[in-house]
């Protein structure tokens, strides 16, 4: 039994030799994917697995399939990747809390159920079923043989396929989208606001920081004429964040010989 | 003379070890001797456009500039930032620049020639779906630009790179769309083959919306102005390598001059007949024993680079959101519609259709195409009217509004009136 089990799993020695060196590259990714703290590096092994599978498929003489699997799943993999920063933060590390009760005995059943069917699937095509094998499945070149599977056959299961990509993609457009509720402000609206607005001195736009200032970083802000600190002239957001620092110290300490002039 | 589909593969088969490792040795070589040629060929170029001089004092025209540029910025100081991810960090510039080589595999560069006493191409492997390889490696190579922005570990390379995936995301699209007119006609995706199918007429001409599609996402996919939205030094510093210094930097500085030459040399085989001389000058092909077509083939590819440099010293940059619209709203729709206009002619030719039926089809087209544009543009009006004509007093839920809008939103109505 283990004998035939090895005899199937022989090649010839180039084969061999990216075998042994690709399989425990990819076993050890797909490990560490699980193992890694960074969502991210998670992405990246992931994406290391996939194209390593792609080499073997293309070693395997499915050329079409290898291409395929990496501009697919190279695509996929930029996608989780965005989804990473856009959904869980730029450099997040995973918790590792149960937010969700029996989540341990769910995940393991699920897996023994996937396993099972992945096993089942597998013995269904494989046992008692001869292999035609690559020359007589490439009789036509690799592309044009599983072209012709693809819209003759199988097309029904392909067309379903594609509404129900189209479908999911088109749901998640739906969810995200929401609906404007008034017209954007042109230059020219936003143009007129300022100069109509209470105070003329703002007409000419906010004042920059660092103007005029000891320093001319951003968080510093610009000084008046007078000497005062401009408040304006900080992102609003940076003072938001707690990042400002405190605008006092920057103002002009008037000398003793200009307040005793007054 | 390569005449027929697959003698191209037959002949590659026949390459002894030695052959293939020089090859690649060669086009490796090649690749990046022309990188520091294109960058001060890339500067002289600009600098013409700017009423300047360029480049012009070390060597004859500051030939060897590129070079002592080279040099200078490889042995300068490699700082890592503290806060980058370290492995990642130094990973991205070399998927940058390994990627960026992988395509030259398939490109064709000459017919057959002799290779000292050996008779093959000057092409290193010839693959089946050679053109679908070479989108794969593109969609590789841009991990390196995206892991770069992401591992600085700062704000603005992060920007970059985020606004590369979405780029290359959207923009690949439209480019593997261009590529399937060209698959349908020639029968084929191996490079090679397409380059004999156009052996009557350069899909440049036949296909010309297809070449179109591709010469537009092309640039957006190699980050070069005006689509240069991932580095826009006007606003993001340098982009996904502002972090980035010495020999890293050096490295995605190689990848993205290569990266032009790759999808120009695609170009060129694809739609330019590849190797094979300008029309009426074919008799040129069989001189130096075959050897002049390199001519040909690097004459296309420097007018495509040529363009490059142009487009840098003429076009301002493209805002995100109008390119991110244009890609999807324009490229891709009117690829598709393309798709399917010439999936139906080749069928149509395929089973001998007769050539009223291709010309009622051809006229149905432009009819469908000038109704569609008509009532696009009458609904645009429409929709810029109701603008106009829009009051946020009642909307059909209520919204937030701030102050600031509210403010706004009064004077532009006082100014209405």
């Amino acid at each position: 039994m283990i004998r035939t089990a090895l005899e199937v799993g022989m090649t010839k020695s180039p084969e061999a030799i990216l075998f042994w060196v690709l399989a425990p590259l990819s076993v050890l990714a797909a490990i560490g994917m699980l193992l890694v703290k960074k969502a991210v590096h998670s992405a990246l092994l992931l994406a290391w697995v996939m194209i390593s599978l792609a080499i073997f498929y293309i070693a395997q003489e499915a050329l079409f399939l290898g291409i395929v699997q990496i501009v697919v799943y190279t695509g996929a993999v930029m996608m989780l990747f965005l989804f990473i920063l856009m959904l869980v933060g730029v450099d997040s590390a995973d918790s590792l809390l149960e937010n969700i009760k029996y989540l341990r005995p769910i995940a393991v059943t699920a897996a023994i159920g996937i396993g099972g069917l992945l096993v089942s699937l597998i013995g269904r095509a494989t046992i008692s079923h001869n292999a035609y094998g690559l020359s007589i499945a490439n009789q036509n070149g690799n592309v044009q043989g599983l072209a012709q599977l693809l819209f003759t056959k199988y097309v029904w299961a392909f067309e379903v396929i594609s509404a129900l990509l189209i479908t999911a993609a088109l749901g998640a457009m739906v969810l995200a989208h929401s609906n404007k509720v008034r017209s954007k402000f042109s230059q020219r609206d936003l143009s007129a606001a300022r100069f109509r607005g209470k105070k003329l001195a703002e007409a000419a736009g906010l004042p920059g920081p660092g103007v005029y200032a000891l320093h001319n970083a951003v968080d510093v802000p610009a000084r008046l004429p007078d000497g005062s600190a401009a408040a304006t002239s900080i992102s609003r957001v940076l003072e938001a964040r707690g990042d400002v620092l405190e605008s006092k110290q920057f103002e002009l300490q008037q000398s003793e010989d200009e307040s005793s002039d007054k | 003379m390569i005449n027929s589909k697959g003698m191209v593969a037959q002949l590659l088969g026949q390459d002894p070890g030695w052959v293939i490792a020089l090859k690649g040795l060669l086009i490796f070589i090649f690749c990046v001797v022309l990188t520091i040629m294109a960058v001060w060929g890339e500067r002289r170029i600009v600098a013409r456009m700017q009423m300047r001089l360029g480049p012009n004092r070390v060597g004859i025209f500051g030939i060897i500039q590129g070079l002592a540029d080279g040099v200078k910025l490889a042995l300068k100081e490699d700082l890592i930032p503290k806060t980058a991810d370290k492995i990642v960090f130094i990973i991205a510039p070399i998927i940058s620049a390994t990627t960026c080589f992988m395509a030259f595999a398939v490109i064709p560069l000459t017919g057959e020639v002799s290779f000292f006493g050996h008779k093959t191409v000057m092409q290193l492997t010839d693959l089946p779906v050679g053109v679908l390889y070479v989108l794969a490696i593109a969609s590789v190579g841009v991990y390196g630009i995206v892991l770069a922005g992401w591992s600085s570990g700062s704000t603005y390379p992060l920007l970059g790179g985020l606004r590369s995936s979405a780029q290359v995301i959207s923009y690949e699209v439209a480019m593997a769309l261009s590529l399937v007119a060209v698959f349908i006609y020639a029968g084929s995706m191996s490079t090679s083959d397409i380059v004999v199918a156009q052996d009557r007429w350069w899909y440049a001409v036949i296909l010309f919306p297809s070449f179109a599609i591709y010469c537009i996402s092309m640039v957006g996919e190699t980050n070069r102005a005006p689509f240069d939205l991932a580095e826009a030094e006007g606003e993001l510093v340098g982009g996904f390598h502002t972090e980035y210094s010495s020999l890293k930097f050096a490295l995605f500085f190689l990848a993205e001059y290569i990266n032009i030459l790759a999808v120009s040399s695609l170009a060129t085989t694809l739609f330019l007949g590849g190797y094979r001389a300008f029309p009426g000058l074919g008799f040129t092909e069989t001189w130096l024993g075959g050897w002049f077509t390199l001519f040909w083939f690097f004459a296309k590819v420097l007018i495509f680079f040529f363009v490059f440099v142009w487009l840098r010293g003429t076009l301002p940059r493209l805002r995100y959101d109008q390119f991110m619209q244009f890609g999807w709203k324009t490229l891709i729709p009117v690829s598709l519609a393309w798709i399917l206009i010439v999936s139906t002619l080749r069928v149509m030719s395929d089973q001998g259709a007769p050539q009223y039926l291709i010309f009622g089809f051809a006229f149905a087209v432009v009819l469908i195409y000038l109704v569609i544009s008509n009532y696009s543009d009458n609904a645009k009006a429409k929709l810029a009217t109701d603008y106009k004509n829009f009051t946020p007093e009642n909307p059909e839920f209520p919204i937030p509004i701030s102050n600031r809008t509210e403010q706004v939103i009064q004077i532009r109505d006082e100014a209405k009136k």
